[in-house]
């Protein structure tokens, strides 16, 4: 990845993490408008939601051609993670309220999360510093790219011509990748893409996601032996 | 209404129920989620979603289960997510893996 020299390890990370970040809103744009969304829709799933797992799930559901709901449903348990970043950044970011806070809530994701926890325990405004930079970074290069993507994808025309498809496929992989470390979170994945084959076709599309959310409850309900780790 | 309306208005909802689970989560005092159950479940909920959403898109076409250039497609992102390539390079390379089979004729 690029070195950057802005003055502060947070800062170089966070940058080089926009730029690597932002270059995949480009697949976001273009499979949004594959999937049947317009440009403006597009822009506003990258500008509102601002979660990219989420807003790829969005265009999945739509894109199979699910209901609404269950694109809304299927996006919120997305998201759910980002609830849990938010109170692991409560004690960095303190005392904060106000628009200050609406804004920062807006740019809580992975990436502003992993920059910021990345920096050292005890230096907390390193850690804010961290969190700002990749947040805002993140937020612009995204859109940004976003724009870039969705134009493209009008261009091309014939989503599957274009191997769209098997792109939101590897989109979702690798969303998928990094967090198959723990052996059972593995077994998870394995059993909700299965679960999700064998319910498709029998229920609506869409549906079949949703269920996958129960085989995650099963596996959390009771703790994994010591020594496992478990997914954030 | 119409379907566009419809789709204007999930965007709406989702982004409002996106933005107000990270602003629950810079407000609530941390002892109501140090429960490890709530934690756990958190967690494998983004593994069990994006799995079914992969499995979805991979073998599915309008509700039928489907194998076809996505697989080979697949085949490649898998290769290269193991050799830790970068995520534009995996979307892109399992695009045109696609589009290069259909092109010879293969569904």
């Amino acid at each position: 990845m690029a070195r950057v020299r802005l003055g502060s390890p947070a800062r170089e990370q966070a940058v080089s993490v926009a730029v690597a970040t932002g270059a995949y809103g480009v697949s976001f744009g273009a499979l949004s408008v594959a999937a049947g969304l317009d440009i403006w829709q597009t822009m506003a799933l990258s500008l509102l939601v601002f979660t990219g797992g989420s807003q790829f799930a969005f265009i999945g559901v739509f894109g199979a051609g699910g209901a609404p709901i269950a694109a809304v449903l299927t996006s919120t348990f997305l998201g759910v993670r980002n609830g849990f970043y938010g109170v692991a950044l409560a004690p960095v970011l303190r005392p904060i309220g106000g628009p200050r806070k609406v804004w920062a809530s807006q740019v809580t994701i992975d990436e502003s999360t992993a920059v910021a926890l990345a920096q050292p325990h005890d230096d907390v405004p390193a850690r804010r510093e961290g969190f700002w930079w990749a947040g805002v970074g993140v937020f612009i290069t995204w859109n940004a790219f976003t724009i870039a993507g969705a134009a493209l994808g009008s261009a091309l025309g014939d989503p599957a011509r274009w191997g769209l498809d098997a792109a939101a496929a590897a989109a979702f992989l690798a969303l998928l990748w990094p967090r198959l470390a723990p052996r059972r979170a593995r077994v998870v994945a394995a059993v909700s893409g299965v679960v999700a084959l064998a319910l498709t076709p029998v229920l609506p599309a869409g549906m079949p996601i949703l269920a996958a959310a129960v085989v995650a409850v099963v596996a959390g309900w009771r703790g994994p032996r010591s020594g496992e780790a478990v997914p954030e | 209404m119409t379907t566009y309306a419809w789709t204007w208005i999930a965007i709406l909802a989702a982004a409002a129920l996106a933005w107000g689970i990270k602003y629950a989560g810079h407000s609530v005092p941390e002892s109501w989620l140090e429960n490890p159950r709530v934690h756990r479940i958190a967690g494998y909920i983004t593994v069990a979603m994006l799995a079914a959403l992969f499995a979805v898109q991979a073998f599915t076409t309008r509700g039928e289960l489907v194998l076809d250039s996505r697989l080979a497609a697949v085949g490649v992102a898998v290769l290269l997510l193991w050799r830790k390539a970068p995520f534009w390079l995996v979307v892109l390379a399992a695009a045109v893996t696609a589009a290069a089979l259909r092109w010879a004729g293969l569904p």
